[in-house]
Formats: C-alpha cells, structure tokens, sequence
C-alpha cells in the first residue's frame, strides 16, 4: 500500500539548525534502508509560492506568498509503501518526533488495484483513466 | 483488531527482522531467536493495551527478548554438564551479550540483518523453505499471511518454518555473512529468493488472480532493504532495478475485469514514473559498480529498454536482442532462449523468430511451459497461419494453471477463426 504523507507546520523564518538537519538525515536513512521511503522533498518557504484558486463560479485568483493567513503550512511530504495504514502511522510518528511540532497528514493513495475496483463506480474510473 | 494491537502489529512489521537479527546473532541458533521474539511479542500484546505503546517500541521488544535469552540462559545454565560440547561457544557469546548488550544491539544491527537474509536462504533449505523463513523472519510477515500469498495451507507452512529451522540448527549453519568463493553463490540464493516471491506477486501461477501486489511490494522491500546492506553488490542493485521497474507496470497490466493486459498493449501512461525513476537510478548504480554484467542486472537492462520507451513502436528490439545474447550466453536457458526469440520476432520479423522457437520445442524444460505454445501461437498469427496459431493457443490454455491467463488465450484462439 502506498500512501502519502504531508507535513504542515507553523512556518519556521530560521533555516533548520545542523542538528535537525542529521536528525532528519539519520530519519531518512532508517526509512530507506527499511524498504519504506519511495520519495520525499522538503518544500521551500511559502513566500517563494502562491496559491491558485478556482472558485465555483469559475473565477481563477492567484495569492502570492507567504501565506500569512494560514497558521501551518505545508512542508514536506513523503511517498512511503507500507503493508498497512497502522504501519504508515507509525512511520510518521517517528518522522513528528525528529521534524517538530507540527501536523501529519496520512493519506493512502489511490492505486488501481488488481480486482477490486467496482466498475460501477465512475469516480475511480475517471480517476484510473486520467493517470 | 483493536487499535493497539494493530499499531502492535505495525511496531512488530518494522521491528521484528532487526530484534531478530540481533538475538540471532547473541544466540547462534535462528530459531531460537524467532522464539524469543515471539515471547517479546506475546509481553507486548499483554502490557501495551494498558500501558500504552512505548516511546521507543523497537527497544522496548528488544530489552524484553534480550532478558527472556539471558533468563533462559541462566536456567539452561543448570542443564549445562548434559551439553558440554555447547557450552564453551554459548558461554562466550552470552557473557559478550550481557556485557554490552546495548551497544552490541544497536551497531552491527546492518550486518545481523545481512547474516540472517543469508541464513534465512542457506543452500541446506529447500527453495519453498527458504521463501518461507525469508518473509517470516526478513519480513515479518505472519505464517497466516505466507500461507494466503501463496495459496496453500496454512499448517503446511508453519510446517516448512519448523522444519527450516530444525534443518538450520542441525546443520549447525553458522549465523554469519559467507566470504570468499562461496558468497556469489549465497549472494545469488538470496536474490533467487527474493525475485521468486517477487515473480509469484507478478504473475501468479496459479489461482484467480493474475497477480497479487502486496506480494510485489513485500519482495520490493527486501530487494531495498538488502541494496542497502550490501552496496557494492551490482548484482543486488540489478534485482532492485529489474524490479521497481516491473512493479512501476502492474497498474498497467491488469484490465478493468482483472484480465491481463501484456506489455505491448499496455497503456504507457499508467506506468508508475515514480517506480521507473527509482529502477534506472538503481541500474545506473549497478553499472557504475563495474564488472561484468550479471543476470539481473541485464534483466533490468532489458526492462529499462521497455520503460524508457514512451510507445510500444519506439522500443530498441535490436538492444534487447543483444542484451539477451548477453543473458543467453551467461546463464543459458530454454525460457531465456524463448524471450529471446521474441525480441527477435521484434526486431527481425516473425519467421526467423519461429525457427528458434521451432528448435525449442523438444526442450524438456519447456514441456509444460505454457508460454512455448503461446509465443508461437502469437508468432504463427502473425504469419497468418491462422488454424495452426488456434491450435497452439488452445494448447497453452490448457497448459497454464492460472484461470485469468487461460481465458485470455482462449480469446486469443477464438480470434484466429476469422
């Protein structure tokens, strides 16, 4: 099972001390070496990005950052294969524990599976049909 | 289940190979080292829903076996006089574990995992043994959960575990990373293992589903747990490769009733970039290593031509015939020689691929290989020989045990009617 985990947090104006960059670094070792870490990135300050809305009446706005308005933001995130969400959850408790404080999203992500798929229900196959 | 025991049982799929590993190594004997972390499991079923799960639940599981060996050492101690001929090496062992236990834990946890992936999958074993001890031990995966991967009984591999580890301990195989001229050939028993339980999640050979993920992903995790372990192998880097780039195609592979879909009519789109990606860095870093190439890293050359490929026309057929010289020529096979031919049929037309595979019809290894009939059916249709290709494919249909295959050959006999 593949998930996806996003990281949000009060945005930090100091650069990571070395410290935290080794904790993270020994982090990232562990979870590679075990077979679990597919891929994850950190993310740059909101202030170098925007946010692109499409509202319902079909109107588009672009917000420049940082986006002051929002108490956490998005971090990081990481792709992990695990063999269940339990296991996702506890790979990212070990992750809050060296990142800081701050907010996990888990999210399992959606991989067509083998036979399962309901061929009735149009949202997965719109979905499947797009990748 | 309720919530702790299946956060239990996360802790123990993350833990449970090192805790073993290390125990392994502090007692010499494998199967005793399952028992003892078995027990650290049971302690931890019964205290955690009270107490809650421990800040470091990998240590908790490993103090708690670490004290379940020593008490039991202390008890066997009284048994010692009736097993001289064990005691000096149990001793000395035991008195290093009681010493520095922590450290000793915690350092060579690498090279303890190394160790039991190759004693999981010592030549002494029987192949479906080895595949068994492999995802119990390296895996963590239940008896239960072993026994549904690979359709059979559960009794019948809690049998196998048992009897492996007997076999282990009375062949007094010793818990260490092989040197010298015997490590190739332990090198490649443990890539064998890891790529069959890999092949059995890829293309099931037998049952209703023509391929089970979870299989795929189980043997993915081993493949990089052991890139990591052992960094200068190519070889290792080769299997790794060769599989994250056949796994980067499974959601490809499967049409939307669960038949199959084979490479060339896949939808490329749905190939996993992510897995691709993933599959030449692999590549890229066994070739860096040097030497020259072995099988799995040519698979995985083979597999990369195809990846890289955005449509099916693009494929370098003339490459990959070249790099199934290269294979044939190192480890010669009849199912090599089959893959092969047609690549050739690819790259030089379909005539001189059916001479080869003509030549391999009397092979005794590929006499209920479903896929000799198949890939000559597909070659006579397109030489148009149409009632002789029905025939081949309705013989393969008949030859492969697995339900979704046989009925997309038998779709594939009725087209040759018209």
């Amino acid at each position: 099972m593949r998930y996806m985990t996003i990281y949000k947090s009060v945005e930090r104006e100091a650069p990571p001390s070395q410290e935290h960059i080794a904790a993270m670094e020994k982090f990232i070792g562990e979870i590679s070496a075990a077979g679990v870490l597919i891929r994850t990135d950190g993310l740059l300050p909101s202030s170098r990005g925007a946010r692109v809305r499409l509202t319902d009446d079909g109107k588009l706005t672009v917000t420049d950052g940082p986006f002051t308005e929002s108490k956490e933001v998005v971090g990081g995130y990481a792709i992990i294969d695990v063999s269940s969400r339990e296991e996702a959850i506890e790979w990212t408790k070990r992750f809050l524990e060296v990142a800081g404080s701050g907010e996990s999203e888990v999210r399992e992500m959606y991989e067509q599976p083998a036979f399962d798929v309901d061929p009735t229900q149009p949202s997965l196959h719109n979905t499947a049909s797009r990748r | 289940m309720s919530d702790v025991n299946s956060a239990i049982d996360a802790v123990w799929r993350i833990e449970s190979a090192k805790v073993i590993a290390s125990l392994a190594r502090i007692t010499g004997d494998v199967g005793l080292a399952e028992d003892l972390a078995q027990d650290a499991l049971l302690a931890a079923l019964e205290k955690w829903p009270q107490s809650g799960i421990p800040d470091n639940p990998g240590a908790w599981l490993m103090a708690t076996a670490k004290h379940r060996a020593i008490d039991m050492h202390r008890r066997s101690k009284l048994l010692e006089r009736k097993h001289e001929q064990m005691v000096p090496e149990l001793e000395e062992r035991q008195e290093l574990s009681v010493s520095d236990l922590d450290t000793a834990l915690d350092d060579d946890i690498g090279d303890d995992l190394l160790r039991l992936m190759f004693t999981a999958c010592h030549p002494v074993l029987s192949t479906e043994a080895r595949v068994a001890l492999t995802l119990r031990l390296l895996g963590g995966l239940t008896t239960d959960e072993i026994a549904r991967a690979f359709l059979v009984p559960e009794a019948t591999v809690a049998q196998r575990i048992v009897r492996a580890k007997r076999t282990l301990s009375e062949a007094h195989v010793p818990f260490e990373v092989p040197r010298g001229a015997d490590r190739d050939e332990r090198l490649s028993s443990v890539l064998g293992v890891i790529y069959l339980v890999f092949n059995e999640g890829y293309s099931a050979t037998a049952g209703d589903d023509w391929t089970r993920p979870a299989l795929c992903e189980d043997a993915l995790r081993l493949g990089r747990v052991l890139a990591e372990l052992a960094p200068t192998e190519p070889e290792v880097h080769g299997l790794v490769s060769l599989m994250e780039i056949q796994a980067s195609r499974l959601r490809a592979r499967t049409g939307p009733k669960g038949e199959p879909i084979l490479l060339l009519d896949q939808d490329r789109g749905r190939w996993d970039q992510l897995l691709i990606r993933r599959g030449l860095t692999a590549l890229a870093r066994a070739e860096q290593l040097g030497g020259e190439r072995g099988p799995y890293v040519l698979q995985a050359a083979i597999a990369a031509c195809h990846a890289r490929a955005r449509t099916a026309d693009e494929t370098d057929w003339e490459r990959i015939v070249a790099l199934y010289d290269a294979l044939a020529e190192l480890t010669p096979s009849p199912i090599v020689e089959l893959n092969r031919a047609v690549a050739v049929s690819m790259a030089y037309g379909p005539a001189t691929a059916l001479e080869l595979v003509d030549a391999l019809q009397s092979e005794n290894a590929l006499k209920n290989y479903h896929l000799l009939p198949s890939v000559r059916a597909d070659l006579l249709m397109k030489l148009k020989r149409f009632p002789e290709a029905r025939g081949e494919f309705e013989r393969a249909a008949s030859m492969t045990r697995n339900s979704r295959e046989r009925a997309l050959l038998l779709e594939r006999a009725r087209e040759c009617e018209r």
